[in-house]
């Protein structure tokens, strides 16, 4: 066994070209084994290049890169293994049905074929969905159907891009319970989001891009603990962690609190709020 | 690269049975390709079997065309192609892979076209080694050359007129000595075995296209 690694991620001065214009220009960004980092910025501040680049769709023209250990500069293909990500586009056949996918998807990246069934339960993807063209399937269908993908091959680097888009309240909250249980299980999540609501609660960091660069990072409060036991949702893995806020906090629905929390801004609440 | 070959081709096959877009569209394209040549040179048949073994070639070479465009048509929706590439497959599995799976397809339209010379044209088999040696050869050249130039075309948003462009003026070895070689197994050229030089550089068309694709197909993916 090697020594653990210092970054899942790290980029250094990172720069990547999209033709003549800078998509990265000079990113600074290290993420730790086991993180959750989200990612925000408006359109085009380089949230999807950053993870194409992690991915290493995207090369790297100068600076540094170096993700899971490889260096992506020698080497873009060679996490990729080990890389998985929900992009924009579902990257699925549509004349395959979902039961086919997901074999191809697993072998392909050569794990093992026992994950799919309990990956497709877990996604609802049961009965004659299994069976069904995925050409046939709703956004939201095709969505859970490459979510299922990643849980069956659990790569060590999950790269979401607004992984929320499409999704169902149920699935979304799904998906921050597999999200999480990733996460218990070693592995790191970079999270590109326009919905901080859904995205934050999740994250140990959040880092804010513009013009290809960060300009804003900040701690969530939760800290990095690597593999940990979770619990059966991920309301109950949130609140097993200690929360502090450092800005104001806006919540839609009902808030039910085990431990401690500290904000040091405003609090709204439009439901109930239970502490114990 | 054998296992990923297998995944590939089997994907791909598993994709053509599903949607039948080369049983459906693309056999029927080239046999009407077939027709239309019998119906410009006229009633008589003696042209028609002198021309025979070239206008089948240039119906495979079109069938190829076509069958490698939907190939990669494939991988160019909804992120198949970023998802081809990041799921860890070896290049050259995947080259190996998608060829195999092109020249299968090629295989069955050879079939339909063969019987459509013999039953458009009137055309006699005296040499049916020469036959299959010749469409053996000729398949995987343009099979491998195929998914080469397909998976360079992949990446442009005019790829549907490129292809053709790019591709064509390459097989022309092909063409000329699939030609070659079917005249003389239809009775149509010298005879002996005059057949040979020409399916022997047929085998090295296939073995040169074969080996180079297994070492740049990875390159070229990136690059496309």
């Amino acid at each position: 066994m090697g020594e653990p690694m210092a970054s899942a991620v790290s980029l250094r001065a990172a720069v990547a070209l999209t033709g003549r214009f800078p998509v990265l220009a000079g990113i600074d960004l290290a993420v730790a084994p086991g993180e959750i980092l989200v990612l925000e910025g408006p359109n085009g501040a380089g949230k999807t290049s950053v993870l194409r680049a992690c991915a290493g769709l995207l090369p790297i023209t100068s600076g540094e890169a170096v993700v899971l250990g490889h260096d992506l500069r020698r080497r873009p293909s060679a996490a990729r293994r080990h890389v998985g990500m929900l992009g924009h586009a579902a990257a699925l056949y549509d004349e395959l049905n979902v039961l086919e996918n997901l074999r191809f998807a697993v072998r392909a990246a050569g794990a093992g074929v026992e994950g799919i069934d309990g990956a497709l339960e877990r996604l609802g993807l049961v009965g004659r969905l299994r069976r069904t063209s995925v050409g046939r399937l709703s956004a939201g269908q095709r969505r859970r159907v490459a979510l299922a993908v990643l849980l069956a091959r659990r790569p060590a680097l999950w790269l979401l891009d607004e992984p929320h888009a499409a999704l169902d309240a149920a699935a979304r909250s799904l998906l921050g319970e597999i999200i999480l249980e990733a996460v218990a299980g070693g592995a790191t999540v970079l999270l590109a989001s326009h919905e901080p609501e859904a995205a934050l609660p999740l994250a140990h960091r959040a880092v804010t891009l513009a013009g290809g660069r960060v300009v804003d990072e900040r701690s969530l409060g939760r800290l990095v603990t690597g593999p940990r036991p979770v619990g059966p949702s991920a309301a109950a893995a949130a609140a097993a962690a200690p929360l502090a806020v450092a800005g104001d906090v806006h919540v839609a629905g009902d808030v039910h609190v085990a431990g401690d929390v500290a904000v040091a801004g405003d609090v709204h609440v439009t439901g109930d709020v239970h502490v114990a | 690269m054998w296992r990923d070959a297998l995944l590939v081709a089997g994907k791909d096959l598993r994709i053509e049975l599903r949607s039948r877009v080369v049983l459906n569209q693309v056999a029927p394209f080239a046999l009407v390709v077939l027709a239309l040549f019998a119906f410009a040179l006229g009633p008589n048949r003696a042209p028609m079997v002198q021309a025979a073994a070239g206008l089948f070639w240039v119906a495979v070479l079109f069938a190829c065309v076509l069958a490698v465009q939907r190939s990669f048509a494939l991988e160019a929706v909804d992120g198949t192609r970023d998802g081809l590439r990041l799921s860890g497959l070896d290049p050259a599995g995947i080259f190996l892979g998608k060829a195999a799976a092109i020249a299968v397809q090629l295989t069955v339209l050879e079939v339909l076209l063969a019987l459509g010379v013999v039953l458009f044209y009137g055309a006699h088999v005296h040499s049916y080694v020469a036959v299959l040696v010749a469409c053996a050869a000729g398949t995987a050249g343009l099979a491998a050359v195929g998914t080469l130039y397909g998976a360079l075309a992949a990446g442009v948003r005019v790829r549907e007129t490129l292809l053709p462009f790019l591709l064509l003026p390459v097989v022309a070895p092909v063409l000329l000595a699939g030609t070659r070689a079917w005249q003389v197994a239809l009775g149509t050229g010298p005879g002996g075995d005059a057949a040979d030089p020409w399916l022997r550089l047929m085998l090295v068309f296939a073995a040169v296209y074969l080996a180079v694709g297994v070492m740049i197909f990875g390159p070229l993916q990136e690059a496309a």
